[in-house]
């Protein structure tokens, strides 16, 4: 009778333990509020302070009165220009290597090397591949202060970091797949190109998205590489489209942001708030392409 | 005895300062079920690599000796890809593709060259039957292979296995994940098999190695301990006695 009492009551080191579950829950979820809080007030912030500026024709006209009027055109353009250029290089380069690294390289000496080299490059501060992008591509390759030392430039940064996701994404495959493929007489790269990559690709393409957003927020490589304060494009046209070549300086939405907030006077808040806006908007829009493309490709895993 | 069709003489394999194979020299006859039981880690697996030389894509690994199928020394073999595909693997625990039922099987023809629909149909056709799998799964072909019970995925896999016509076929334990009446369905396969295709069967259990081998091979420790006819390895007086001990359960 009494067993049974104490079995089901709550004694004191029950109660104990309740209370400081209640306690932890609480501590977890306060930090993870307080992780969500900077964010919102963030963007609530700029939107704000941008609204009287946001609207469609501040998007699509160009930067008038030396900049102290109009939209943003020309430098939006120069950030697609060089995010789409930097990942059209660094995506396929960096896609293959994570391949050879995962699949097909042997534990020695040079892999150890290369990983090293790959590790410590994801680290390197911005401003260092700025001032190596001067070094190699402005000046040795000689393509001057341009669309495409930017795009090399910002290639060199995110090249690292698609290596790794990469090969993440092809180590998330079991191995037992690829030992089945290579009993039945496939050989390596036919098991990668019919088991491997196939079932990587998901993951592969969230990590080259991801970079989309790095590349287009860095101002540091871009800066010293061919990113200028003002550009006279087109105003309309197809022309507006295509304002940059290959060897032109151009604007762009990051470095824009830090002209106009401090290097111009006269220069309505609003306008340099517009900007961050739009930039901010870009990279969470990026991110949620590829947050949605990961949960769509996870749904069809088939494993 | 028929004639020799695989030949091991004088092979040890080590993983790094690790042997897994020491010295070992044995003879699987043609058309045959050859049977090797021992206990965990007594390089019946490194064994069965060595005949598709899978062992190639272990890191570290070194191989002295020679292995022969019908004469032709395997780690001399130009295309690795050809010799594969004349042994059959299947593994202990299923691994269905991420492919479906019909491309599991059409796997192996397909990175072969074979691309014609009505010779893949047929194909796909003949493995499954033979793995005792037809019945059940010829009506959702299209279904993932990875859906299928873990039965059925291993009956899968000796399907793949024969979906490239080999002349050998090896088993590793395949009854592991396995329920008991699907291996005796297995089992009833293999024995109809061995007319046309030499099997080497690795198992744990030593009464499936009685039931259904021709020949046993008795491994411990990296090393063969005897090699004979059946019923003279599970007698009262196999040659060694570490052989009556093993097969009567008293250790491994």
């Amino acid at each position: 009778m009494s067993l049974e009492a104490g079995l089901f009551t709550a004694g004191p080191i029950e109660r104990r333990k309740r209370r400081v579950e209640r306690v932890a829950h609480v501590i977890l979820l306060l930090t993870t509020a307080a992780l969500i809080l900077p964010l919102f007030a963030i963007v609530i912030y700029l939107v704000v302070k941008a609204w009287p500026v946001l609207s469609w024709s501040f998007l699509v006209e160009n930067p008038q009165h030396y900049m102290t009027a109009g939209g943003i055109w020309a430098p939006l353009v120069g950030t697609f220009y060089v995010v789409v250029l930097s990942l059209a290089i660094a995506a396929p380069i960096g896609v293959l290597a994570g391949v050879y690294l995962n699949e097909y390289a042997r534990e020695n000496w040079l892999t150890r090397l290369v990983n090293l080299a790959v590790v410590n490059l994801a680290g390197v501060p911005s401003i260092v591949h700025a001032l190596f992008g001067v070094g190699v591509f402005v000046m040795m390759a000689g393509f001057g202060r341009s669309v495409a030392a930017a795009s090399c430039t910002l290639a060199i940064m995110t090249l690292p970091v698609i290596i790794t996701s990469t090969r993440e994404a092809l180590a998330a495959v079991p191995f037992a797949f690829r030992e089945a493929c290579w009993n039945m007489g496939a050989s390596r790269w036919q098991t990668i190109r019919t088991i491997v990559l196939p079932n990587a690709i998901g993951g592969i393409l969230t990590g080259v998205i991801l970079q989309v957003s790095r590349a287009a927020g860095e101002t540091a490589p871009i800066l010293f590489t061919g990113a200028v304060f003002y550009v006279a494009v087109p105003d309309s046209g197809l022309a507006s489209f295509f304002p940059y070549g290959l060897r032109d300086p151009f604007m762009a939405l990051s470095y824009h942001l830090f002209t106009i907030a401090t290097q111009v006077t006269g220069v309505s808040e609003a306008l340099a708030y517009g900007t961050a806006v739009v930039l901010i908007a870009l990279v969470v829009t990026v991110n949620l392409v590829s947050i949605v493309l990961r949960v769509r490709l996870r749904s069809r895993r088939k494993w | 005895m028929e004639a020799a069709h695989i030949v091991f003489h004088n092979v040890t394999v080590s993983y790094g300062s690790t042997i897994a194979l020491d010295a070992i020299s044995l003879e699987i006859p043609k058309h045959q079920i050859f049977g090797i039981i021992g206990p965990a880690s007594s390089g019946k697996t490194t064994l069965l690599k060595c005949i598709n030389r899978t062992i190639d894509f272990v890191p570290n690994v070194r191989v002295t000796g020679q292995v022969t199928i019908d004469g032709e020394d395997v780690f001399r073999v130009k295309n690795v890809c050809d010799l594969r595909r004349r042994i059959g693997m299947v593994f202990p625990l299923p691994v269905g593709l991420p492919l479906s039922v019909y491309d599991n099987v059409a796997y192996a023809p397909r990175m072969a060259g074979v691309h014609d629909r009505d010779e893949l149909d047929a194909l796909v056709e003949t493995c499954l039957r033979q793995a005792a799998l037809w019945d059940e799964v010829k009506d959702r072909l299209r279904l993932l292979g990875t859906r299928l019970s873990g039965g059925q995925q291993q009956r899968l896999t000796i399907a793949r296995a024969l979906s490239h016509r080999p002349e050998i076929l090896c088993l590793n334990r395949f009854s592991i994940a396995v329920d008991p009446v699907t291996t005796m369905k297995i089992e009833d396969v293999l024995v109809e098999l061995k007319r046309s295709i030499t099997i080497v069967v690795v198992t744990n259990l030593v009464q499936q190695a009685h039931r259904l081998a021709d020949r046993v091979a008795f491994l411990n420790r990296s090393r063969v301990i005897e090699v004979g006819p059946t019923e003279a390895i599970f007698s009262e007086h196999p040659a060694s006695q570490m052989t009556f001990d093993y097969v009567r359960g008293h250790f491994g």
